[in-house]
């Protein structure tokens, strides 16, 4: 699963020393961290998904892109892939729960929210797949074990496909 | 059961004009005749009312009625058709008549702290579930289990839909969104959630307390959580068999029979069939002949309308995207292997869903149906079109059943 990542550095940021004093801040303001943009945002919007899921993060720098691995403790794992332009250009999950994809997928959530109402649909359970200008999401698996990704398109860093992104 | 003896005779004479054909074509399966431990079950398009208002039949689902009761009582209970049978879920939903399902008598609210508990069901296509959490006794054939947790789907009286519950996509809560009076979730494990939702930080979407003043995410202990009534059975709860004899084609329906236990009577022995026991997650790995890499998170699911997989060879519809529409039925074999060192081949085809759609509009049986899982190749969905000629075992994780660890799946 991780075979593409073998050539990277690998190193986590410590959760005690940085994360946790964002998490008691959040809690001490006692109102809901703010839901900043996540698919398409920057850097910083991946912090605040972070807080949002309550998740240990993990970084993994590679040549044309960095993976920010978030690991919430109900076990589903989402990652944020972020261009050399610190733009999320891609984000994947797995794992036995559907992440929150209003906060994963930001500004893109009303686009994604109204393509998968109005898609063409039998009744019954398929995998989704919607490709709608310039945002792909898809999404499969069963109850307690999930998995998907969104990306956008025209924000892929070159040599990067999306067969990468999972 | 007239019907019934009609389908099996139908699937008789396909296999025997079939059998030359390959080495892996399944011999003939033995349907269980109904009796304590068995439901019949029909693949019939879904509840009348539905298939009136869609215009066309739920396809490739599989139905069996059930009775659900308040606890303890005879009298407080109905008796509801139409439920879906769902190996890839755990736990039973069930469709409120206030949106159009059966569910009508009152059953008692599931609290926790002295607010009632709601459930959100996400599903993999972003369609989802809401309402509360309540207890109802279940009886399916001779089998009864007492006091289970269950997700009332659909009840308008009931605290709004949470955010963070809306994925965005369709709310399924109505019986023309749902396609069926409720689902029956019999897959191998006994809870819908587990561990992940009794410590920790409670998951979005999944279980919320609702005061007055708004549901908020909460943990659930095991024993509350919505359970596989199957497990709650005092006898039969090692797991099911799915039996649904081979159809000859698209067709109108195909009766076949859910069977409780295994290894428990003598018409739940395991026999010959091929164990595959699950990872973790209820996986097991499948690779396709042509195609490169091994799909490590497959899964049988009774409640997928088709089977899910990549494949680069096969072009996708025009009209139904979510389908494959090859020029002309391909046939391919895939090999189902897991942990166990046990493996197994499939052979199987794959027909043009748009042609067969406009060919056989009304029909609900449709053989052959597939479609790209999206996955990147990590995953094979084998939906209910593989069970059509085969007894299908799920055991449940926890339990005793002969053929080794559970959870597992066989056939």
């Amino acid at each position: 699963m991780h075979c593409e990542f073998k050539h990277m550095k690998v190193f986590k940021v410590r959760f005690l020393q940085i994360l946790l004093p964002l998490l008691i801040t959040a809690g001490l303001m006692s109102v809901p961290f703010p839901a900043l943009a996540a698919l398409g945002g920057d850097v910083a919007s991946v912090q605040a998904d972070q807080a949002h899921m309550k998740a240990a993060l993990q970084i993994q720098t590679g040549q044309a892109y960095t993976v920010h691995e978030l690991h919430q403790t109900s076990g589903t794992v989402v990652k944020e892939f972020i261009s050399p332009a610190g733009k999320v250009f891609a984000v994947s999950w797995s794992g036995p729960f559907m992440p929150d994809l209003r906060q994963l997928f930001g500004t893109y959530f009303e686009q994604f929210s109204q393509a998968a109402q109005t898609r063409v649909r039998r009744p019954g359970r398929v995998p989704l797949n919607i490709q709608q200008n310039g945002l792909v999401v898809q999404s499969g698996g069963h109850m307690r074990a999930f998995f998907g990704k969104a990306y956008l398109t025209d924000q892929l860093p070159q040599t990067v496909g999306p067969e990468m992104i999972r | 059961m007239h019907r019934f003896s009609t389908v099996v005779l139908l699937g008789t004479l396909t296999l025997a004009i079939g059998c030359g054909g390959g080495s892996n074509t399944p011999a003939m399966n033995k349907i269980a005749t109904p009796t304590q431990n068995v439901q019949a079950i029909t693949v019939d398009g879904g509840p009348p009312a539905f298939v009136t208002a869609n215009g066309a039949p739920y396809v490739d689902g599989a139905f069996v009625t059930i009775t659900v009761c308040a606890p303890g009582s005879t009298t407080s209970c109905n008796t509801i058709d139409h439920i879906l049978v769902d190996t890839g879920s755990y736990g039973l939903r069930v469709l409120s008549s206030l949106s159009g399902g059966e569910l009508a008598v009152t059953l008692p609210a599931t609290s926790i702290s002295g607010t009632p508990l709601g459930e959100c069901v996400q599903f993999a296509d972003t369609s989802f579930l809401w309402g509360p959490v309540e207890t109802a006794d279940i009886k399916i054939a001779g089998e009864q289990a007492s006091s289970v947790p269950v997700n009332v789907v659909g009840d308008t009286t009931f605290a709004t839909v949470p955010s963070s519950c809306n994925t965005g996509g369709p709310d399924d809560d109505t019986l023309n969104t749902l396609g069926a009076n409720g689902i029956l979730g019999l897959g191998p494990f006994p809870q819908d959630c587990g561990p992940g939702c009794a410590s920790g930080i409670p998951p979005s979407g999944m279980y919320y307390q609702c005061p007055t003043s708004g549901c908020v995410p909460s943990l659930v202990s095991v024993p509350l959580q919505v359970q596989n009534p199957i497990s709650l059975f005092a006898a039969d709860n090692n797991g099911v068999i799915v039996e649904l004899p081979t159809p000859s084609g698209p067709q109108a329906t195909l009766s076949g029979s859910l069977v409780f236990g295994i290894g428990t009577q003598s018409n739940n022995a395991l026999g010959g069939a091929t164990v595959l026991t699950l990872d973790s997650n209820g996986n097991f790995t499948t690779t396709v002949s042509g195609i490169s890499g091994a799909m490590s998170q497959s899964f049988i699911d009774s409640g997928s309308n088709a089977l899910f997989f990549d494949d680069n060879n096969l072009a996708s519809c025009q009209t139904n995207t979510f389908f494959y529409c090859p020029l002309t039925p391909a046939s391919l074999t895939a090999t189902n292997s897991s942990s166990n060192g046990a493996s197994t081949n499939v052979s199987f085809s794959v027909a043009n869903a748009d042609s067969i759609f406009n060919s056989f509009p009304n029909d609900a049986v449709i053989p052959g149906l597939a479609g790209p899982s999206n996955t990147g190749g990590a995953s094979f969905d084998w939906g209910l079109p593989f069970f059509y000629g085969r007894n299908v075992f799920t055991s449940i994780a926890g339990t005793t059943a002969p053929g080794g660890q559970t959870p597992y799946w066989a056939y």
